[in-house]
């Protein structure tokens, strides 16, 4: 199979399982059982171009020649080919869980669940190949759409409210901001082609560039840097296999993934380095960094708590590319994947906890370490990986992006890290400390572990936390690529 | 003469021969299958002269072989090939598919009678766009309209007369303005053939009567166009008109009044005449942003779904005005393209409205609630129109949108207006077509929404079809886009 073919067929994959499921819905196992395949196959596919890519190939894919030159094109890049695999290859692991979460909670219209995630999923592989901005801008739309049966799954009037945040959020920057911003680049630069090195070099200088970039990001709504930030937390009404790969993996990274594509292949980090108007983008990340902090903070739902962890998390992958040296470069495509694992991770064990004992709130977790100790060893790798704690995947991130600061001298990124390191800190450890030496309070019923798929789920991407801050070579290889 | 260099003639003479023939049938469905069967025909000559017109560029047949400025001429270019691509396409795509929806809306003892109407409207329609002369035009308009009026008011809704007797007055008023104009016109220049009048029109001394006719036509056609704020018999007609029938005319009516617009201004009158050329941007150009915001702003509010369409239309003749105000290539191909993709849109999604009303017992947004689940695929085709409605990629209207915009932003100050308004209106696009789809999708049916199924096959697939089309044309855009843009460069040509 030549990577061309298989970029086709993870593009068409996810769009076929959807159809699959669709036929299958009235027989639930055969249904969950084509989940799992079409992940599978699709896992194995998108990996399958991963030597291509290290080996410095570009595959590329052309499906649709529009007006002048703009086209529907895929071409598969470093950064894209890391979101693709990460994604593809948590969409397994959520599977498993979303069987044990559904079915553990008899949660109604599980087909239509099923056809959405991977309709999404399928967005995503568009969104990670995209060769243009206008391809990107096509993918990241399906993908809001998509996901919003999923968020308004439980169809009463406090999620369909919600749902509605989110939908108007996400789709009112992206057609308000985004696009303007896309016509405007293709105006200037006459291409919408990711290029290295930047196409708007030459073409726009000064407060317009600046003034782009604030179009960019503000209009990249996903990436949820504040004050677009609010569909993240209105987004938690959803299932929580949906907030654990969706908003926390794939429709979030999709958005810090397309500010990063953006940075280094339409503005080009040098241009942007020497263009003092664009300064402005550190400050407003290190600003959503603490400022979701000190919200998360504050927090007595445990999942709206992880939501404005992810907030702050997302900048970092900001910040460390707005920093804009290579090594902050490599930090941000690295922090991609080491806060996906450990956020998942700890979406996985929120969701258990729910399903095991329909317990939501931060005070009625004391001591439930003692009757989920698997779900809740796995919470604190994934709270130790928030907080950059060696040995798990968020201290390989870190470290990157430390270097990077210091590699010019940018003390406000670093002054960020640290205090947001010890506001993380402040927020999970209390969390694991009770759930493991305090008391229970009296009134909880007793409860065991969550079905057991769910908590295999969960206690894969626990290792793959800790798996990641030994086995990283990898994917150091293959983002170095970035900035050569 | 080959058959085959009759096609122009033949565009207009199909329908309006096979109506007389209908009245003669009487027998309901085989009325139907001779009505469809000569909007089908009407649609394939459309698409050969479509063929002819990228091959060779300009058709120019002389009726009676009668040359120019003293017979009649009809022209096709680009835009002409455009606009009878949008009338047949959607006579025959309505008609094929609305066989049962009509049948339960209108008396079986008139329905050969309604579909004469019919095939005399289309027959107007084409009329207009194949016409290079001015008077002619008129007549074309005149026997289009007339019989819009009746297919109008045939069904069982008695609110359709006050309707229909509101869209005649001003279609009336629309269509006298510009007879006046036309007549002054001919006062001064002794012709009424389009490219004769442009030749004829520089040698006049005093143009004062010209400014006036020009001021009559402008308004008249913008009547017919429903600019606003000359729109309001719009809503009305088209939410009490059968729906097949509203589908028909949202897809086609306003855009031939716009079509002569175009061709009026730009052949005759801009040229020529001192001013024009600022004075067409500078009236046009507000007139299209207030329409956008406020046909947008209405159609948020509105809870019964074919009014919210029709208000939706109302914003979308901004959009096509709007483009055409700029006066410039990206802008007229932006409008031109825009008129071909709000009518596979609109055209899409007024065939859904006459699917679900075929089942349910109203159309206010209360009583659809629930129908996405039980007449799922109607609902996810309108889901898929609105979401080219609303201009989300891959479907046509984003095609439209991006060259709106790249167009707008073209402009300088007035351009960075029209950016904001089109952003805003696309926002509130958003809103009301996400209120339709949140209704089918998460309301709790109620009433006969609870048993209703899908309608007959042949509705559904039409639909289908409809809104695949809006796919097909938002990711292969190459034929609207190539035949706008030709028209753009021809009417742009006629400008000093």
């Amino acid at each position: 199979m030549s990577s061309v073919e298989a970029i086709q067929l993870a593009l068409i994959l996810p769009f076929a399982g959807a159809l699959l499921i669709a036929l299958t819905g009235r027989w639930p196992n055969l249904r969950e059982t084509v989940t799992l395949v079409i992940a599978a196959a699709l896992t194995g596919v998108v990996w399958s171009i991963v030597p291509d890519i290290m080996a410095g190939g570009r595959p590329h894919l052309t499906v649709a020649q529009l007006f002048g030159d703009l086209s529907i094109a895929f071409t598969v890049e470093p950064l894209g080919m890391l979101f693709a695999a990460l994604a593809a290859t948590l969409w397994i692991v959520n599977s498993i869980y979303s069987i044990g979460y559904m079915r553990g909670n008899k949660e109604s219209k599980q087909t239509r669940f099923y056809i959405c995630f991977a309709i999404a999923i399928g967005a995503v592989m568009g969104v990670a190949f995209a060769d243009n901005l206008l391809t990107l801008f096509l993918c990241y739309e399906i993908l809001t759409i998509s996901t919003y049966p999923l968020v308004a799954h439980k169809g009463d009037k406090p999620t369909i409210a919600s749902a509605r945040i989110y939908l108007g959020i996400l789709l009112g920057t992206s057609i308000g901001l985004l696009l303007p911003a896309i016509i405007w680049t293709y105006l200037v630069a006459g291409t919408l082609t990711f290029t290295p090195g930047g196409i708007l070099a030459g073409n726009i200088a000064g407060p317009a560039m600046g003034f782009m970039l604030l179009l960019f990001v503000l209009g990249i709504g996903k990436a949820a840097i504040m004050p677009v930030h609010r569909w993240l937390p209105a987004a938690m009404v959803a299932p929580t296999p949906v907030s654990a790969l969706l908003h926390a993996v794939a429709v979030v990274k999709a958005g810090v993934f397309t500010v990063t594509k953006v940075i280094i292949y339409v503005f080009g980090v040098e241009t942007l380095f020497a263009e003092p108007a664009g300064g402005w983008l550190l400050y407003a990340a290190a600003f959503t960094i603490i400022a979701a902090s000190v919200v998360a903070l504050r927090q007595q739902n445990l999942k709206r708590m992880l939501a404005y962890s992810t907030i702050g998390q997302l900048s970092y992958v900001i910040m460390a590319a707005a920093v804009l040296t290579p090594l902050s470069e490599i930090g941000a495509a690295v922090h991609i994947v080491a806060h996906a694992f450990g956020k998942i991770t700890l979406f996985f064990a929120a969701g258990a906890i729910y399903t095991a004992s329909k317990k939501t709130e931060l005070h009625q977790l004391r001591g439930i370490g003692a009757r989920m100790p698997w779900t809740m060893a796995a919470f604190t790798i994934g709270a130790l990986s928030m907080i950059g704690v060696p040995p798990t995947g968020g201290f390989v991130s870190k470290w990157f992006i430390l270097a990077g600061a210091f590699q010019s001298d940018n003390y406000v990124a670093i002054f960020t890290i640290i205090l947001s390191t010890v506001l993380n800190a402040a927020y999970f450890l209390p969390i694991v400390f009770a759930a493991w030496f305090a008391k229970e309070t009296g009134d909880s019923k007793p409860h065991g572990e969550a079905p057991f798929a769910s908590v295999l789920a969960l206690s894969l991407t626990a290792l793959a936390t800790l798996g990641f801050f030994f086995f990283n070579q990898g994917v150091l290889d293959l983002e170095s690529q970035l900035v050569e | 003469m080959s058959l085959a260099a009759q096609l122009p003639a033949l565009q207009i003479v199909v329908p309006l021969l096979t109506a007389p023939v209908l009245v003669l049938l009487r027998g309901a469905n085989l009325a139907w299958a001779a009505a469809t069967a000569a909007s089908v025909m009407a649609f394939v000559i459309a698409v050969a002269l479509t063929l002819e017109v990228q091959s060779v560029g300009v058709i120019v047949y002389e009726m009676g072989a009668w040359p120019a400025p003293f017979g009649i001429e009809l022209r096709i270019d680009g835009l002409n090939a455009l606009v009878l691509l949008v009338i047949t396409g959607a006579s025959a795509l309505t008609l094929l598919c609305g066989r049962a929806s009509l049948a339960g809306e209108i008396d079986p003892d008139r329905l050969a009678l309604f579909y004469a109407a019919w095939l005399i409207a289309l027959a107007g329609l084409a009329g207009i766009a194949v016409t290079g002369d001015a008077f002619n035009v008129f007549v074309f308009m005149e026997i289009s309209s007339l019989a819009t009026y009746i297919i109008i008011a045939a069904g069982p809704n008695r609110q359709a007369l006050t309707a229909t007797f509101k869209y005649l007055i001003m279609g009336t008023v629309g269509a006298t303005f510009y007879l006046i104009g036309v007549g002054l016109v001919y006062m001064m220049t002794g012709t009424l053939n389009f490219a004769d009048m442009e030749a004829r029109i520089g040698e006049v001394t005093d143009q004062r009567p010209i400014l006036v006719a020009a001021g009559f036509i402008t308004v008249g056609l913008a009547l017919k166009a429903a600019v606003f704020p000359l729109h309001v018999w719009l809503p009305n007609a088209y939410t009490h008109a059968p729906h097949i029938v509203t589908a028909f005319i949202a897809a086609c009516s306003t855009k031939v009044a716009i079509y002569v617009l175009l061709r009026f201004d730009f052949v005759v009158f801009q040229g020529n005449l001192t001013g024009h050329a600022f004075q067409f941007a500078s009236f046009l150009a507000p007139l299209a942003l207030l329409g956008i915001l406020i046909g947008s702003a209405v159609a948020m509010f509105e809870g019964h779904l074919k009014r919210l369409l029709a208000y939706s239309s109302v914003a979308q003749v901004g959009y096509i005005l709007l483009g055409a105000s700029f006066a410039s290539k990206a802008g007229i191909t932006a409008g031109v393209v825009h008129m071909f993709n709000h009518a596979l849109a609109k055209g899409a999604l007024f065939l859904a409205v006459a699917a679900l009303a075929m089942r349910l017992s109203g159309l206010r947004l209360a009583d659809i609630a629930g129908a996405g689940r039980t007449m799922p695929w109607t609902a996810a085709a309108l889901a898929l129109a609105g979401a080219s409605l609303v201009g989300i990629p891959g479907t046509a209207g984003f095609i439209s949108k991006w060259l709106l915009l790249s167009a707008a932003l073209e402009q300088g100050p007035l351009g960075i207006v029209a950016v904001v308004v089109i952003v805003l209106s696309s926002l509130a696009a958003v809103i009301y077509m996400w209120r339709v789809i949140e209704r089918l999708y998460f309301g709790t049916p109620a009433g006969n929404a609870l048993s209703a199924s899908e309608p007959p096959w042949m509705l559904v697939a039409g639909v289908w079809v409809a809104a695949l089309a809006n796919v097909y044309f938002g990711l292969m855009p190459g034929l609207p886009v190539g035949l706008s843009e030709a028209a753009a460069e021809e009417l742009l040509r006629h400008l000093p």
